[in-house]
């Protein structure tokens, strides 16, 4: 198989301009005799659903939650980047790319990267016509601040819940189309599986959660807007429903799956206390802006940290990356995060925890600047930890956060089956091997406000609108193998729950596919993933019955996907000999401790094909070629 | 910590209710509250003992799923939390604690502790956003914003649309969720134009969805997670009699 990314070629500035003039067209009357499908209502979702509908499409929009306000992009908090300048320190639309190139060492497709860059300036734009209540400054302008990874101030926030805001706008102008009738919403109906009839794709087959009935729906095109997977570590910052199910259907429909093994670990997390948490909540990294990172320099220091004198701090970011200090990176930071406390200096009960402190902060601006800036986030550290951080620092520890890999797709978002177009998180398509912070949102809006929109039309204009209908045998079949798969988990009336085998995947995955990887742990963790996945078939005890609402039964078949996806994420992991962004092989680093990329072997997308049921799966290569910016050795000193 | 919990569950919609009694035990002072219901589901689990059916998803307070009745009261005795934000550290070991869904006519119980809440969804339709299709704007600085403004924007904007208010209500009123998006949107230039209509149709939904009206008994304040005040009511208020007034004349 060839991978061909369809991307355009010419002067980079204008590439996407030129592509974008070139698509086919559908014309305004005919568009309402297309229907297409989008799974997931988060910000890719939500601003695809809502901008489809407008342009006349005929939109049936799915989700696991009970309302489309919900998708867990609601809980990022920061800021969303743009290449406005309008902090006026020299940022531009090739500063953002370049930066995004770095940040995602070398591993992502220049083309993509640029278009992003360019569009971050129409969506905010957009948002603030939908009343979307960004950060100003008394002069009635917009604020900025700063984010890891860059030297300019290009991050726009509605205090920590910019995610929940540019939800509500993506949410509201969906609602405006449901009024109009142009979207249809389906909530608490979760996607079991794709429907390719003809290898293409044409439909979906939902689960409704309440009733436990199956659904056909039947469309012209399909797209998956479902997140990522950083779930699979058990303990993560997505929500406890996030799951791999959609995009791991897909694959088994024949899509790939590409880079799985770049997951980012944010710096910035509450530490962990214990195996029966739910889930780790993250703190936005804009804290980086204005808190010091540090630990104790001596091993074992467990004087409580206002007794620790500045001498015997180790401020380690400042020290090791002079020229970012604290706004390393977030790959860099959690790797530091963990060597400070492999090395015996980490604080808290537990001993993996890490200083972020704001004395020097609040001494600064005074405590009211403060409170203005992260006020919603130190109330929520309070909540948690019961520590007040106005007056003794924040503990923090890296936690599993974000996918930079998913599906694959070409430079129109649509993945190898024709017709299934993936958007957001859920694809590979922008970050590399580590994301930039607050380029999340910015990737989600792109893909949803102003990329998709056009690109599926010059997919929908080669096909015969409602050429399928949910009477087709396809349909039929996957409805018949999904039951049986249902059936299959609610027989096995074994003796361990889900969470049992939730937490012991996770805890294998943290372990050995986390921050640090080697040739070791890698293949331990592809010997002990089968393993588990034998007794999940064989042991896994579930209560209640199929027809019905069964929470159980959701969080089974969820994990049974996340199970296989564990797999190919660990091979990914170890066929790629080198370290890079948030990849980090342990064999592979400079004497400093830094990760070494391999360019002359490594330099490419590695997407995987799935196979069949317990065979190996193919991998593909997309080489990655760098006209812009040369690869250097990605430095933050 | 140990704790005896009253839990209301109820197999369907139509089915009966009633409060069953569990005792759970080893629980840590840094557990959220639905950290301790996943404990106790685990135990029933294994007992082969249908699980106590919650809804939760994102557990930071922020994205509006949960919602319950705690100790009387919507998201539980603490002020601006959300259920999955409440710790076991703020009840007393051997505390008794009963946790029941949210009771409004307007949200049917679908089983447990899950309530349907699809009539909040219905008011937004009716007008809550602006009519800003995709496409090209004015650059963001182009119209300035007073900070204050966009300040009290945010305020009313953090609504997470859980239905306490609804739920605390006598009435089972849904005005401080409308009167929340009224202000978000009326305050901003952006939103200004189609604030009147906004009023009305919002308003308007709001009673044909079967949500009762303001009485003034402020409870949704008192649980609002978010902070959102009743202020806002007022300014809806004044956005509806202006409105009303102009469609008359």
């Amino acid at each position: 198989m060839t991978l061909d990314g369809k991307v355009p070629s010419g002067p980079i500035e204008t590439r996407w301009a030129r592509h974008r003039d070139h698509l086919r067209l559908i014309s305004p009357a005919n568009k309402r005799r297309y229907t297409v499908i989008v799974v997931g209502t988060g910000l890719g979702g939500g601003s695809a659903s809502a901008t489809l509908a407008q342009l006349g499409y005929n939109v049936l929009a799915f989700c696991y939650q009970d309302s489309a306000r919900r998708a867990h992009s609601i809980a990022a908090q920061g800021g969303i980047n743009a290449a406005k300048n309008y902090g006026g320190d020299g940022d531009s639309v090739y500063r953002l790319f370049y930066e995004t190139v770095k940040g995602g060492d070398f591993r992502s497709r220049e083309s993509n990267v640029y278009r992003l860059a360019e569009l971050s300036g129409n969506i905010i734009d957009q948002c603030v016509a939908q009343g979307v209540p960004f950060q100003r400054e008394y002069s009635g302008e917009l604020s900025t601040r700063s984010f890891g990874g860059a030297l300019v101030s290009r991050t726009l926030f509605c205090r920590g819940q910019t995610g929940q805001q540019l939800l509500l706008g993506c949410y509201q102008a969906m609602m405006r189309q449901v009024s109009e009738g142009s979207l249809k919403v389906f909530p608490k109906k979760e996607m079991l599986d794709l429907v390719v009839v003809d290898g293409e794709a044409k439909g979906i087959l939902v689960r409704d959660l309440t009733t436990g009935e199956y659904e056909a729906y039947a469309a012209d095109a399909v797209v998956i807007a479902t997140g990522g997977y950083a779930s699979v570590f058990n303990l993560s910052t997505n929500a406890v429903g996030s799951n791999v199910g959609a995009i791991m259907r897909c694959y088994k429909k024949g899509a790939l799956m590409a880079n799985p093994c770049y997951t980012q670990i944010h710096p910035t997390c509450i530490p962990f206390a214990g195996w029966f948490q739910s889930k780790l909540i993250l703190m936005s990294e804009s804290l980086r802006n204005d808190g010091r990172v540090w630990v104790p320099k001596k091993k074992g220091d467990k004087r409580p940290p206002h007794e620790i004198p500045e001498s015997d701090r180790d401020y380690y970011l400042e020290r090791k990356y002079p020229s970012y200090g604290n706004l390393a990176p977030r790959d860099i930071s959690s790797r530091a995060a963990k060597e400070a406390c492999d090395d015996g200096r980490g604080v808290g009960p537990s001993g993996y925890a890490v200083y972020l402190d704001f004395r020097d902060a609040i001494q600064r601006h005074g405590r009211k600047v403060i409170e203005e800036r992260y006020g919603n986030l130190f109330e929520l550290y309070e909540h948690i930890m019961g520590e007040d951080p106005y007056a003794q620092p924040m503990k923090i520890y890296p936690a599993s956060h974000y996918a930079m890999g998913g599906l694959w797709v070409d430079y129109n978002l649509m993945s190898n089956i024709p017709g299934l177009f993936v958007i957001g998180e859920a694809n590979f398509s922008d970050h590399g091997a580590n994301r930039l912070g607050a380029s999340a949102l910015m990737q989600g809006l792109a893909d949803g406000y102003f990329v998709l929109p056009y690109t599926i039309g010059d997919y929908l204009a080669t096909t015969q609108p409602g050429k399928v209908k949910p009477d087709n045998q396809e349909f039929k079949k996957v409805k018949e193998d999904d039951e049986a798969r249902v059936n299959r988990l609610l027989s096995i009336k074994g003796s361990r729950t889900v969470l049992d085998f939730r937490i012991e995947l996770g805890r294998l995955l943290w372990e050995n596919v986390g921050m640090a990887r080697s040739e070791e742990t890698l293949t331990k963790a592809l010997e002990e993933i089968p393993r588990i996945r034998e007794a999940f078939w064989s042991d896994l005890k579930l209560t209640g019955s199929e027809k019905d609402l069964n929470q159980q039964l959701e969080r089974a078949w969820r994990l049974s996907e996340a199970l296989d996806f564990a797999e190919i994420l660990t091979l990914d992991a170890r066929e790629r000999r080198e370290s890079c962004g948030a990849h980090f092989r342990v064999e592979h680093q400079t004497p400093d401790g830094e990760a070494l990329r391999n360019d002359a072997e490594y330099s490419y997308v590695a997407a995987w094909e799935y196979k069949g049921e317990g065979e190996k799966p193919a991998m593909h290569k997309e080489p990655l070629t760098f006209e812009v910016v040369q690869p250097t050795v990605r430095s933050y000193k | 910590m140990r704790f005896h919990l009253k839990v209301w569950r109820q197999e369907g919609p139509e089915a009966p209710g009633r409060f069953f009694d569990y005792d759970v035990d080893d629980i840590i002072p840094e557990m959220s509250l639905l950290e301790m219901l996943d404990k106790l589901n685990e135990e029933l689990i294994k007992k082969g003992t249908p699980p106590i059916t919650f809804e939760s998803d994102c557990r930071e307070g922020i994205c509006g799923t949960c919602g319950m009745v705690v100790n009387g009261s919507a998201h539980g005795p603490q002020p601006k939390t959300t259920t999955c934000e409440i710790r076991m550290r703020h009840f007393q070991d051997g505390e008794a604690i009963t946790i029941e869904p949210f009771r409004a006519a307007v949200f049917p119980v679908q089983k447990d502790l899950i309530v349907e809440r699809a009539g909040l969804d219905k008011v937004i339709q009716a007008g809550g956003y602006t009519s800003a299709y995709t496409g090209t704007h004015a650059d963001a600085n182009a119209i300035l914003v007073p900070k204050d403004d966009q300040e009290y924007a945010m305020d009313a904007a953090a609504c997470i649309g859980c239905g306490a208010c609804v739920a605390a209500c006598p009435n089972s009123s849904a005005m401080l969720f409308v009167a929340a998006k009224i202000a978000h949107l009326g305050t901003l230039p952006q939103g200004k134009p189609e604030e009147a209509s906004r009023a009305l149709s919002m308003t308007e939904a709001m009673q044909e969805e079967g949500f009762g009206a303001c009485s003034n008994h402020f409870e949704c304040q008192a649980v609002c997670p978010k902070g959102i005040r009743v202020e806002t009511i007022a300014r809806l208020n004044r956005a509806f009699l202006k409105a009303s007034l102009k469609r008359l004349a």
